[in-house]
């Protein structure tokens, strides 16, 4: 930590015995603020995929529902069938008919609390709760029609899971992004610095002559190049960031697009983006700087 | 180690039948020569002779392709980078071709090896500013190396061999440009640091600096012909 501090406070008389790299250190910052812009968008493309596969598999909930309409004196008999049928089908943990509290309290938002369920002929409702590894609707189905006519099988995990699948990968892509930004950074940035190195060759060849270690030579190097990695990524991230504050907001609930922002404190992930560019800087200029002295005699 | 070397009487830049040969061609045969600490020497030899060569053997730019070469007790083919930095910091070498930065003023070159080892404190200062009116340079002090004439070069590169106070200066044809009274003030200049005790040796063609030298030191003078290292003849 010291030996960071150090380093960006920085040695004045170190800075001038390497002549300025102008063009190699523009394009670091600039590749720097490009690459941060980036990071910020997958940052919050994988961030925003996560809580739409948590949002939907909390959902899932691995349940479905039965709805039985019939007359009502066939009812009653169908419902058995129903469970019966339920109780004999792999996959299924648990099956339950709604009571008519229950399903008075499910359309009470529509009807109001008054409704007299038990005169109307109201479909009968069966929660399915599955196991994990689910069961073979088509089959449920097929035997359904044929014990009790009347019932229907919604079965809202089918249409569900694609889009929890969906929306996992999307956030494995996003972070395998982020991953591909910083290497493509460090990449680039270890071109920079060689192609400085390279230029300055003579001045190196007199900085060993006079005693100079590789260290004190590289560490002019570093310093420069994570310094500017730093400043361009701030300027990249800052300005991602206010991009994506700036993006319409959908309507929380069921918005497919669930605002492709940062929610609470994943605000402040973008932060770390410059601090990863400037690490990224350092440690790739080093090593660059580190290799090319060795190679020079 | 390094004691035990020094206890067998061996010299703080030591060669033993080192050969050198840029390519397949070799140029230097079979050179062998002990520095002693506070010892004088002189190396002449023609043009073209392998000098400068010679020097770059003693501080490790060049490695032997033959034979080897010791400095402070190390062998120099088995050195890391860092010891050879670290042997550098005690050589002060006046290159032939000066190797300034063209970047930084007189002054920052010559205190360049002060500036990369971290002792570029504000009590160098002092030394620094008299060095440099020692060596004629006060008011050239700003310019860039370019802006100097031959000898203001050769002076300044002076400076910053010795800037370190090492304790072997290695000059590579020190007095090449500069006209015979200042040729003079910097053999003097040499020669009392030898009266410190610094161990000394100037490559040279110029024959009457080294008849000079000899009038004030006990100085040895060597010779580089035909690729051998022998003796410099009894006229000298
Ligand atoms: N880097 C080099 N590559 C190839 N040949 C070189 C190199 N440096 C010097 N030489 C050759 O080696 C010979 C000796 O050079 P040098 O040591 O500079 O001699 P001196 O200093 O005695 O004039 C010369 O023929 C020179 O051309
Ligand atoms: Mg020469």
């Amino acid at each position: 930590m010291s030996r960071v501090l150090d380093m960006l406070r920085g040695d004045t008389q170190a800075d001038r015995v390497v002549p300025p790299t102008g063009y190699s250190a523009r394009l670091t910052v600039f590749t720097a603020a490009a690459m941060a812009f980036l990071a910020v968008f997958a940052l919050a493309l994988s961030l925003a995929a996560g809580r739409l596969a948590d949002r939907w598999s909390d959902a899932l909930a691995r349940s479905s529902t039965i709805r039985i309409s019939a007359p009502v004196a066939e009812l009653e008999a169908q419902t058995w069938a129903v469970l019966t049928v339920l109780e004999q089908t792999p996959g299924v943990d648990s099956a339950r008919a709604l009571s008519d509290e229950e399903q008075r309290a499910l359309l009470t938002p529509w009807f109001g609390p008054d409704l007299p369920v038990e005169s109307l002929p109201i479909p009968r409702l069966i929660e399915v709760i599955e196991t994990s590894e689910g069961y073979d609707a088509e089959g449920l189905r097929q035997r359904l029609s044929a014990e009790a006519p009347g019932a229907v099988l919604d079965d809202h995990t089918r249409w569900r899971r694609p889009l929890v699948e969906a929306a996992t990968r999307l956030r494995l892509l996003g972070w395998v992004s982020l991953a591909l930004i910083l290497s493509a950074t460090a990449a680039m940035i270890i071109l920079a610095a060689q192609s400085a190195l390279a230029a300055n060759e003579q001045v190196i060849r007199v900085l060993r002559l006079v005693g100079a270690l590789d260290r004190y030579i590289a560490r002019a190097f570093v310093r420069r190049f994570t310094l500017r990695a730093l400043m361009g990524a701030t300027v990249g991230a800052v300005v991602a960031t206010v991009a994506v504050a700036l993006l319409p907001r959908a309507a929380d609930e069921g918005a497919f697009l669930t605002g492709l922002g940062f929610a609470g404190w994943s605000w402040l992930w973008p932060l770390v983006v410059p601090v990863l560019a400037a690490i990224i800087a350092y440690l790739a200029t080093r090593f660059a700087a580190l290799r090319t002295l060795k190679g020079l005699q | 180690m390094t004691m035990a070397r020094k206890g067998k009487g061996a010299g703080v830049i030591e060669l033993r039948n080192a050969a050198y040969g840029y390519g397949q061609q070799p140029l230097l045969a079979d050179m062998s020569l002990q520095l002693a600490p506070g010892s004088f020497h002189f190396l002449t030899g023609p043009s073209g002779a392998g000098k400068t060569t010679f020097l770059k053997l003693c501080y490790a730019e060049l490695l032997p392709t033959g034979g080897n070469v010791t400095l402070f007790g190390k062998d120099a083919t088995t050195m890391t980078r860092d010891d050879i930095a670290a042997a550098r910091q005690k050589i002060g070498v006046v290159h032939q071709d000066c190797q300034f930065l063209d970047h930084l003023p007189v002054t920052e070159n010559i205190a360049l090896p002060l500036t990369v080892t971290g002792r570029d404190g504000t009590d160098q200062q002092a030394n620094l500013s008299e060095l440099i009116g020692w060596v004629g340079l006060s008011s050239r002090a700003n310019a860039k190396p370019p802006e100097l004439s031959g000898g203001e070069r050769q002076r300044a590169a002076l400076a910053r061999a010795i800037i370190m106070d090492p304790a072997v200066i290695l000059a590579d044809e020190p007095t090449g440009n500069v006209d015979w009274d200042m040729s003079l003030r910097l053999l003097t200049l040499l020669v009392e640091l030898n009266r410190l005790g610094k161990t000394i040796l100037i490559a040279t063609h110029d024959l009457g600096l080294i008849r000079a030298a000899k009038q004030q030191v006990p100085a040895r003078v060597l010779r580089i012909g035909g690729g051998r290292l022998q003796a410099a003849g009894a006229d000298l």
